[in-house]
């Protein structure tokens, strides 16, 4: 009997391993080399501390770890002061602005930090647009975009999103019956606010805040284009491309990028676990909303229309210098033209094809990992399948850096046959390091998609005589299709621009991707032009993306609806 | 299990159990299903009805004993392998294909000729009477069309056995009972052996020719609906099918004949060949309720009462009466002439010996 059931389950007992295969080498391998090395002797190979020792010893290392934990505690911050006002307006009034709202929750995410950060410098550096203006008009400048400050402006814009959409959703989840049992039994205002609105909403804030504080921590490609080193990531960055791979220090800082890593996902799912706050009940909808006057209104107006304006900088910067001519000590550009666009088109349209080429190869290979990986996980009973979605979930822990270092360590020796090159400066590489990256979220696509599909209409399938590889093919694959579909956009679009672990992979100009030439182009003056216009494509490339998929997703959320209405309209 | 049916070509299972990881759900079920016989599995939520429907099927966990289906061991056989047809609780529609493609995918994946799958969909839909829907997707007929096309899509393969795991229970009232009658009518005409889930004993009762009554993933009980009824082989069956009344107590020697004499000291004669037993059953509509003062003629046992309690269910009066001390259910049936009694009134119940069950478990 076990010995029968056990043959169903050798095409998936293969797969699975194949997956798993896949996931040690390119993952668990090279990550685990650089802890490795991070803890050994570099001369003997023996087990040691000194390695972290020589790490706080230094003393610009020291200051790059204050300054990191610094600039994503302070982003947190920021972006908590422009996402609560926002979060509030719109689930506790009656807000015409609650559409803009949305819309400033998506427009950041559309772009890469590191894409807007020098137009960030020519709107609010001490010499840009604003800082111009208000020199001339009140004699005085504020220091918006120097050292630090600028990479908190610049992360805290792009990433309040994740706190706006945490946020928002923790508050939209709390019933109204809550409130209404608290006024009941007699608290109101601030007590109220505080012992039941504010327990209720905690969960979801600090889930969006670790994101946030990880994903700034990790960032590479930010403090570099704003030329400010002296962080980890660009630390660890500059010691593996300046002195070699044999440096113990950028592991060290690897390390230490993981370890914070592992402590925000740890504290986001303590945040969220057991606390499935949801309260929300049939029919009701969200906490009490009120009108508000109309000086209450243009009040938030305001505020909501000054935040907007502050997130859309980046893309108008950005768009302004893509079309400007010189700009330089000036309010705008001096005259505008489409000459950058054309040196884009003309000069670096290797950057697009090999974009277009790497990030549809990752994401084709996403889906159908994590295609492969939901149906082991959630359809079979091999033993281990868990772990299959643990490792793949993984890679959200690894910062780009650490993996390309990890894949320079891992790979260097590693000749590919015909290539004639070794595995690390392969382009292949920089495939497989988004293939990696991006899996984690393809496969939360993939697996909503098959928790969604009823076991029944498989088991029908296979009553009718299919066998399971017959079942999957034409029952699963076609009912997950808008969940790989969205899984495939997805990942596209935001390995499209994904820097941090190209950037160390990159072996030659002819093999690099958009991300890695706008970073060219940004270093000096004269590429800012053409730079700005190859983000102006990155930006239409993942804003396109996200587009397709919201849609994809919305479209089959309508079908659904719509369908059970009919099909209860049928059935009345 | 005296049933003697001509099982060779229909279902035979030995000694079956189950278990989901250390729950055992099914504890060495044996049962005989003859060819062409409408077999029930009727149990309340959690008896291992529908795990036994679906071990039949091949789904769930590996069970140990045999299934016999025409004579085959089919137990260490894969779904897709052992043609028997199911019909699930929400039909498993696939919602990405027409209802043609619904109904001709068991046919498609046997390999059979495009052009024989045409005429043979075309046959089993205009069967079922939805032959003008079948450009449609599921979602967009009602509960009752998707009913019959996940029929439609079952039959047509030719399983040797039909399987139906509750397939009344999404419908509204009205349609269970005309769906109900059209599956006999059908199972009928295909002679098809075929083999019904519910936890309704209606259902059991109108459709099936006979029926396993399941518990806590035992069989409790084969037979006929009406064997069933009257004659259930313990408590659980006799409470499960109906309301019954139960009294405890044991059988004692009396005046040369037997009678139970129950727990509160009421001694009901017995017929003098009962043996040892701890319970006395009865159903409500066996009893007479009569006025205090009458005086029958024809009434083995009579009992004096006081209405406790009584509910007007429409064609009958349920009363609840205190006989010293027993509460006793009686249903008189209701006519616009007959007699009603009144809370605290003192009647007299009256029942005939034959209408007694005695009972040890």
């Amino acid at each position: 009997m076990r010995r029968a059931v056990q043959s169903f389950q050798r095409g998936p007992a293969a797969i699975g391993l194949l997956i798993a295969l896949f996931l040690g080498v390119f993952l668990v391998v090279p990550v685990g080399k650089v802890i490795l090395v991070a803890f050994q002797d570099p001369n003997t190979g023996a087990a040691t501390l000194i390695n972290f020792l020589d790490f706080f010893r230094n003393s610009l290392f020291r200051e790059s770890f204050v300054n990191s934990f610094y600039v994503s505690a302070m982003s947190v911050l920021v972006a908590s002061a422009i996402s609560i006002p926002l979060a509030y307006f719109t689930t506790r009034f009656n807000f015409g602005g609650a559409v803009l709202i949305q819309t400033l929750g998506v427009i950041p995410l559309i772009m890469p930090p590191f894409v807007g950060a020098v137009a960030m410098q020519l709107l609010f550096g001490d010499n840009g647009s604003v800082n111009l203006l208000l020199d001339e008009y009140l004699g005085f400048t504020i220091p918006f975009m120097s050292g630090l400050n600028g990479v908190i402006l610049v992360e805290s814009i792009h990433y309040f999103p994740f706190i706006l959409i945490n946020l928002s959703a923790a508050l939209n989840n709390i019933d109204r019956s809550m409130e209404e049992s608290a006024q009941n039994l007699g608290a109101s205002g601030v007590r109220l606010f505080r012992r039941i609105v504010f327990p209720l909403a905690m969960p979801g804030f600090v889930a969006g805040a670790a994101l946030v504080f990880i994903k700034v921590f990790d960032d590479l490609g930010t403090p570099l284009l704003l030329n400010v080193n002296n962080m980890l990531a660009p630390q660890a960055y500059l010691r593996i491309s300046s002195i070699g791979i044999s440096d113990p220090m950028g592991y060290v800082i690897s390390v230490i990028l993981v370890a914070f890593s592992l402590l925000s996902l740890w504290v986001s799912l303590l945040a969220l676990k057991g606390k499935d706050y949801s309260t929300l009940q049939k029919g009701g909808g969200g906490l009490m909303r009120r009108d508000l006057r109309t000086w209450e209104k243009a009040g938030c107006y305001v505020v909501v229309i000054a935040i907007l304006l502050l997130v859309l900088s980046p893309h108008i910067g950005l768009l302004l210098l893509s079309f400007g001519t010189v700009w330089s000590f000036a309010v705008l550009p001096d005259a505008f033209t489409l000459e950058h666009y054309y040196t884009v088109f003309e000069s670096a349209s290797q950057y697009i094809t090999n974009t277009l080429l790497y990030a549809g190869l990752a994401a084709l290979m996403d889906v159908i990992l994590a295609t492969a990986i939901a149906y082991v996980v959630w359809r079979t009973k091999l033993a281990g399948r868990k772990w299959l979605d643990y490792g793949a979930t993984g890679a959200l822990a690894v910062p780009g850096v650490v993996l390309g270092i990890g894949y320079l360590r891992t790979f260097h020796d590693l000749q590919v046959p015909f290539a004639e090159q070794s595995l690390a400066s392969w382009w292949v590489i920089i495939v497989i390091a988004m293939t990696i990256r991006r899996l984690p979220y393809a496969l939360r696509a993939c697996v909503a998609a098959i928790q969604q599909i009823d076991v029944m209409l498989e088991e029908a399938a296979e009553n009718l005589g299919a066998t399971k590889g017959r079942t999957v093919y034409r029952i699963v694959v076609p009912l997950m299709i808008g969940g790989i579909l969205a899984g495939f956009v997805t990942s596209f679009a935001t390995a499209s621009v994904e820097l941090s672990a190209t950037i160390m992979l990159v072996a030659r100009e002819s093999d690099a991707p958009l991300a890695y030439g706008i970073y060219e182009f940004m270093q000096s003056a004269a590429g800012r032009g053409p730079g700005a216009a190859l983000g102006v494509v990155a930006v239409i490339f993942v804003g396109l993306g996200t587009y397709i998929s919201h849609r994809i997703i919305e479209g089959g959320k309508r079908k659904r609806e719509s369908t059970s209405i009919v099909a209860q309209e049928a059935t009345i | 299990m005296k049933s003697n049916p001509s099982s060779n070509g229909g279902v035979v299972i030995e000694n079956l159990s189950l278990s989901f990881g250390d729950t055992e759900v099914l504890k060495g079920v044996s049962l005989e299903i003859a060819e062409g016989e409408f077999f029930a599995f009727l149990g309340p939520s959690g008896s291992g009805k529908s795990t036994l429907l679906r071990a039949i099927a091949g789904f769930g966990p590996a069970p140990r004993g045999r299934i016999l289906i025409q004579g085959r061991d089919v137990a260490n056989q894969p779904p897709w392998k052992r043609d028997v047809g199911m019909v699930f609780q929400s039909y498993a529609l696939w919602p990405h294909m027409t209802v043609r493609r619904n109904v001709a995918f068991g046919l498609e994946e046997r390999k059979v000729p495009k052009k024989e799958i045409r005429r043979r969909v075309d046959a089993a839909l205009d069967m079922v009477g939805l032959l003008s829907l079948a450009g449609r997707r599921p979602s967009q007929l009602s509960g009752g069309q998707q009913q019959r096309i996940a029929l439609a899509r079952t039959i047509i393969v030719e399983p040797k056995v039909l399987l139906l795991d509750e397939p009344l229970s999404n419908l509204d009232a009205n349609l269970r009972i005309q769906m109900r009658r059209e599956i006999r009518e059908l199972q009928q005409e295909l002679k098809l052996t075929t083999i019904f889930v519910t936890h309704d004993q209606e259902e059991a009762n109108t459709t099936s020719d006979r029926m396993a009554v399941l518990d806590d993933g035992v069989i409790q009980q084969v037979g006929k609906p009406m064997e069933l009824y009257d004659s259930p082989s313990n408590l659980f069956v006799a409470r499960f099918l109906g309301t019954a009344n139960v009294v405890q107590g044991s059988v004692e020697k009396r005046n040369g004949g037997k009678s139970f004499r129950t727990a509160s000291g009421t001694d009901i004669p017995v017929p003098s060949s009962s043996t040892e037993a701890g319970h006395l059953l009865f159903r409500p509509q066996n009893v007479s309720i009569l006025p205090a003062d009458a005086r029958p003629h024809s009434a083995d046992i009579l009992l004096p009462g006081r209405v406790r309690h009584k509910e007007f269910l429409g064609s009958i009066i349920r009363y609840g009466v205190d006989a010293r001390g027993d509460l006793v259910l009686v249903d008189d049936p209701h006519r616009t002439t007959s007699r009603v009694f009144d809370v605290g009134e003192d009647v007299l119940l009256a029942m005939e010996q034959e209408q007694i069950k005695l009972l040890n478990r």
